[in-house]
């Protein structure tokens, strides 16, 4: 079941067998993808019509797969394949597979991607939604921001991207790398509807992630307010774990950890 | 060879509703006739190579048929890695239109010279890179392009004067168009120098060299058996290209004689150093890097 243990659980497992790291990254965005995988495009991601979701950082690929393989739309046999010699499921996703809409790893990529996905559905006249997950880093990147104000000059309301706030990028605290600010009033001021909310509160969440359904033309940004190494104590807010792999006692202590937290 | 390019794909707009024009805020009065003619598939995305190239592949992954129009040193450099990350990874249909091959935009400088897009578009595995001759051709290599199910690049002249009449619009990919042999030289060339490159056979007719001449118009899929096959036993063989002379037609040619075992020689006429902090029209830049007609000649007779 898609819950915000589970995915931990199956993240922590993938990443200790596969030896890999970006386990905050994932950590990060774990609760996110169960609201939008559980409770907002459940039952949406098959046919043409489907909603797509774009993972803009795509180094937090483990929460996808493991979003994907608790809702039932990746088998178990597949998520085993990741970082396998061979395997369809990479440190950064790789189209090819169901419920993997755009390889990224790129960042900065995937809102103008996600955008022509919501321009072609605006042309068509289709109902679907798109959904984007970035980071916070990828502000950084002027890309977004082009992104950003052409979806919102061309009334992209159907567009949800959901900023991974969490405060860190590889190298440091985004305060002392590249400081953000006020990401929803960044956001607002290119145009688009802008909300701010606790990204571990799944209720938040989905009430903001909603808001897609109001059908309005702004595209609508989600600031997610968030934790680094969410929900295993150890790893939060700790640096180190945007690209350690996890000995076996940090496994087992991170396992023990789950559920455990404040 | 710009204006007859924009027909076209007016006509092919006409004809399928899958194709959206995406510029990035280049085309005054050139497209506007697409503009009123299909103003819900053009879309101006303002002054964002980047963005443009990333919502084509969101659009092609959709369904949809998008060209991204800029200079061509805009479109080929500028969105370079949503290029190779977007269309070229998912083998989407996107079709990158670069205006402006080589010194086209004459005085405007090195920021407007596109000297290296061949090359970094045809290195791309899965990547259709075509570059016409004169108008007719470069209408000829779109429709012949219309269902390549991955990206294309089309280096597109900006000039609607010159055209090359023999060629009579002749295209098709992975081939050249021979427009004549000969057997003391031979001239291999892509874009719109293309008519210098005529006239420099012509001329060498006249002082007794007889010099064939290929259009190179399709540089990926490589033309390999054609251009093995035109270069046969000539001894020398000349390619001619307003693009650096590493990575483009020049190398590409290079790459075909060694691996086809051919013993001719090549000299490869383009552009051999950064063209900056100087000034000058199209006609200067091309006399200074010698790839005029007549600069053309004296280095085939010079070969001999």
């Amino acid at each position: 079941m898609l819950t915000s243990v589970e995915i931990r659980r199956v993240i922590l497992d993938r990443a200790y067998a596969a030896q890999e790291g970006h386990i905050g990254s994932a950590l990060s965005i774990a609760d996110i993808m169960v609201v939008l995988y559980r409770d907002v495009v459940a039952g949406r991601l098959r046919g043409k019509a489907r909603d797509r979701v774009v993972l803009s950082k795509g180094h937090a690929a483990l929460a996808l797969y493991a979003a994907l393989y608790l809702s039932g739309e990746l088998s178990e046999g597949l998520l085993l394949e990741y970082c396998e010699d061979g395997g369809r499921l990479g440190i950064h996703p790789q189209h090819g597979i169901h419920g993997v809409e755009f390889t990224t790893g790129s960042l900065g990529q995937g809102l103008s991607f996600a955008s022509g996905c919501a321009l072609a559905a605006q042309l068509g006249e289709e109902q679907w939604r798109t959904f984007v997950i970035c980071s916070d880093a990828e502000c950084d990147e002027g890309a977004t921001w082009e992104a950003a104000m052409f979806a919102a000059q061309r009334h992209l309301g159907r567009l949800v991207v959901v900023v991974d706030y969490n405060r860190q990028q590889a190298m440091g605290n985004t305060d002392d790398v590249i400081a953000l600010g006020d990401l929803r009033a960044r956001w607002e001021a290119v145009g688009w509807l802008a909300v701010d909310v606790d990204g571990h509160d799944a209720a938040a969440l989905e009430s903001a992630l909603r808001l897609v359904e109001r059908d309005g033309p702004q595209p609508l940004a989600v600031i997610a307010h968030t934790t680094f190494g969410k929900g295993v104590a150890f790893m939060e807010r700790q640096l180190r774990w945007h690209y350690s792999s996890m000995s076996k006692e940090d496994y087992a202590l991170a396992i023990s950890s789950l559920g455990t937290g404040p | 060879m710009r204006a007859a390019f924009v027909g076209a794909l007016q006509r092919l707009m006409d004809e399928d509703e899958r194709v959206v024009l995406l510029t990035a805020d280049l085309g005054f009065h050139v497209l506007e006739p697409l503009c009123e003619s299909h103003p819900r598939r053009v879309i101006n995305v303002g002054v964002a190579e980047q963005n443009m190239a990333g919502v084509a592949a969101g659009l092609a992954h959709s369904g949809r048929i998008p060209f991204i129009y800029s200079i061509a040193t805009f479109a080929s450099l500028r969105g370079y890695e949503f290029i190779r990350n977007g269309a070229l990874v998912h083998g989407l249909p996107v079709r990158v239109v670069g205006i402006g091959g080589g010194f086209e935009y004459g005085a405007a400088g090195i920021s407007h010279y596109a000297l290296e897009d061949l090359g970094v578009m045809r290195i791309q595995p899965g990547m259709t890179v075509v570059a016409p001759a004169d108008g007719a051709q470069a209408a000829a290599a779109l429709r012949a392009t219309r269902d390549v199910p991955g990206p294309v690049y089309f280096r597109i002249g900006k000039n609607d004067g010159s055209s090359l009449p023999d060629l009579g619009g002749r295209f098709r990919i992975g081939h050249v168009e021979v427009l004549r042999r000969g057997g003391d030289a031979a001239l291999l060339v892509t874009g719109a120098i293309a008519t210098e490159a005529a006239d420099a056979c012509l001329q060498l007719e006249a002082l007794g060299v007889s010099c064939g001449l290929a259009m190179v118009a399709c540089l990926a899929p490589v033309p390999r058996e054609d251009i093995a096959s035109f270069l046969g036993s000539v001894p020398v063989a000349m390619t001619v290209e307003t693009h650096y002379i590493d990575g483009g037609l020049g190398s590409l040619t290079a790459e075909v004689i060694a691996e086809e075992g051919l013993r001719c020689r090549l000299i490869r006429a383009g552009v051999n150093s950064v063209p900056d902090r100087y000034s000058g029209s199209q006609r200067y830049m091309e006399h200074r890097f010698r790839v005029d007609a007549a600069s053309l000649v004296k280095r085939i007779l010079d070969a001999r």
